[in-house]
């Protein structure tokens, strides 16, 4: 499973490094912001398997990082794990393309159980009208 | 006839928001209880300890929000929370503070009532360092005890009416 995780800060991604890793046999790209993101997926043409997005961060927030990503990628799941708690935070985050959510701070069973939902979700076979 | 000016004072509401988030933070990220103290009124620029994590504030909510520990304090919280012993002279400790600092700002700002940003962290190593704040906001001190040592959460925020 390939992962790249995008926060500004390096004990963040450590700690959900250490999480997420629990899972099983992961690789980590880690970016501090979203520019740097951007130059990660670029150079990883086979993609992500998930991208966790923080939302302040310096250069490119998480928001436009999302949104960026969504103008040529529908289908990697973005989960934004962020302070950001506001309802009208979180409707941003979707509408922008988010397809979950994780506030800080949070337990490791929060983080495995939305990671888990996130993934199952996006492994599910489209539904037939 | 004497002239009176009010005295600045405490916003028992302001505090709540900020003692439910430092309890919240510290005992999920960091395994830590906090006991909180008596908050008062913050008279002197000079921060309460030697390591401070600032938030900055901004939109329908203008200040700051510092995070000051005791040096020996902040290097047991981070131990804690990053899992690894790190040397308060390491960019990696000044990380930890500032993401501690991040999440307690954050997770009060959602209580607030307005809309706001935040800035990213900025932290400040050093004994005696100055912090300024606005001048016309006071800033309330909250004492935070806990089994690692104290430190305290300085709150100098205020609320700007809301756009029409």
């Amino acid at each position: 499973m390939k992962l790249l995780l995008v926060d500004d800060s390096r004990t963040m991604r450590n700690i959900q490094k250490n999480i997420l890793k629990t899972l099983g046999e992961v690789a980590f790209t880690e970016a501090g912001d979203g520019m740097e993101a951007l130059t990660c997926i670029a150079a990883n043409p086979a993609g992500f398997d998930m991208i966790l997005v923080d939302w302040n961060m310096p250069n490119m927030d998480g928001l436009t990082l999302v949104t960026k990503i969504r103008q040529k990628d529908k289908r990697t799941p973005l989960v934004m794990v962020t302070t950001e708690a506001e309802k009208v935070r979180v409707i941003e985050a979707i509408k922008a393309g988010v397809n979950n959510y994780v506030i800080k701070p949070f337990t490791p069973d929060t983080l495995l159980e939305k990671f888990k939902q996130t993934m199952d979700k996006a492994q599910a076979p489209a539904a037939v009208a | 006839m004497p002239v009176t000016t009010a005295q600045p004072t405490v916003n028992p509401e302001l505090v709540v928001h900020f003692v439910r988030s430092v309890q919240t933070v510290l005992s999920t990220m960091v395994g830590v209880q906090t006991r909180i103290g008596a908050p008062h009124l913050k008279t002197q620029p000079v921060p309460s300890y030697d390591v401070s994590g600032i938030i900055g504030f901004s939109g329908g909510v203008v200040g700051s929000m510092v995070v000051s520990f005791q040096t020996a304090t902040a290097v047991k919280l981070v131990a804690r929370f990053a899992g690894a012993e790190m040397a308060p002279d390491t960019a990696d400790f000044a990380d930890a503070i500032g993401e501690l600092a991040n999440m307690i700002a954050g997770n009060a700002k959602k209580d607030l009532g307005a809309i706001a940003s935040i800035t990213v962290p900025s932290v400040i190593i050093g004994a005696g360092h100055h912090i300024a704040r606005l001048a016309d906001v006071p800033c309330v001190v909250i004492p935070c005890q806990t089994e690692v040592g104290d430190f305290a959460v300085e709150v100098s925020i205020k609320q700007l009416p809301a756009a029409k």
